[in-house]
């Protein structure tokens, strides 16, 4: 009982996480070739 | 040949994302396999692992960081604690969400609705909002200065409705259940109990990892920006400097 809820909750929950990390790393991948080396303070 | 690796990761990324992914996995195992269902709610309890902390993370880790980053930035103009204010309160948002939505979900089988007006849920459902309004000041065409510190003071502001969602089941008769849990006096079974503790930890981990990578994101975003600006002044002066008014 309650089974129709609780695994939409866990793909919603899990997958949202999924995609927005994807689309942080990959951004973030994008992003940074543009930076030359010596700006990428915090990057470490 | 070492290739070098260009992005937001580091050691310090890799070592707090592998602990996160260890204990989302045994969250997975425990709170959908070992843990047994409830004896009124069912398997709907089974929400309740990922409701609960996603709320407490983004509510009062993730806003909390917004705050004392808004306040650190409005005080000595860090740049670092403005892009570490937005990138917690991004994460956070996510987070809030995934918070009303299990909530939903949760409050059909439970309480027979997906939801209600009633104090708690509408005093999240503001935070959300006034945290995407954050969100959009801070994506808002301005002078980067002048944009950091608007979106630091609503950054602030929008706190105070984090603090009347904590105190809202107190203040106001609630349909949503107040402080349920106190670890030294529980009736819940231990699995229950620990697949929530495991809740809580994997969820903070996530969070940890998703800020460093969002903060480095910020961070790459606003060189970026720097650029762009140095780049559009230099070619104004550049304009300026040709500029021969005998030609007009």
């Amino acid at each position: 009982m309650g089974w129709q809820y609780t695994i939409p909750g866990y793909l919603i929950v899990f997958g949202g996480l999924a995609i927005y990390i994807a689309f942080t790393l990959r951004r973030g991948k994008r992003l940074a070739e543009q930076l030359p080396p010596e700006r990428r303070r915090f990057l470490d | 040949m070492k290739t070098e690796v260009v992005g937001t990761g580091s050691r310090g990324t890799r070592i707090v994302g592998s602990i996160a992914l260890v204990l989302t996995a045994l969250l997975l195992l425990f709170g959908l396999v070992l843990s047994p269902p409830e004896i009124s709610q069912g398997d709907a309890v089974r929400l309740f692992y990922i409701h609960v902390p996603s709320a407490v993370v983004s509510l009062y880790i993730a806003f909390g960081v917004t705050l004392v980053g808004s306040v650190i930035y409005l005080k000595n103009g860090s740049v670092f604690w403005d892009l570490i204010a937005g990138a917690a309160a991004e994460v956070g948002v996510l987070f809030l969400g995934f918070a009303l939505i299990t909530g939903m979900l949760w409050g059909r089988p439970t309480w027979g609705t997906y939801w209600t007006w009633d104090p708690r849920i509408t005093s999240t459902a503001i935070s959300f909002v006034l945290f995407l309004g954050y969100l959009a000041v801070r994506r808002l065409d301005l002078d980067p200065v002048a944009r950091s510190r608007r979106a630091a003071v609503l950054g602030i502001i929008s706190f105070f409705n984090v603090i009347i969602v904590r105190f809202s089941v107190q203040i106001w008769r609630s349909l949503h259940q107040g402080t349920t849990l106190n670890p030294a006096d529980t009736q819940m079974d231990n699995s229950m109990l620990f697949s929530f503790f495991l809740g809580m930890l994997a969820m903070v981990a996530t969070f940890a990892w998703l800020l460093m990578h969002r903060f480095r994101l910020a961070w790459i975003e606003h060189q970026l920006e720097e650029d762009r600006l140095a780049t559009a002044i230099a070619a104004r002066r550049g304009e300026a400097s040709t500029f021969n008014p005998g030609t007009i």
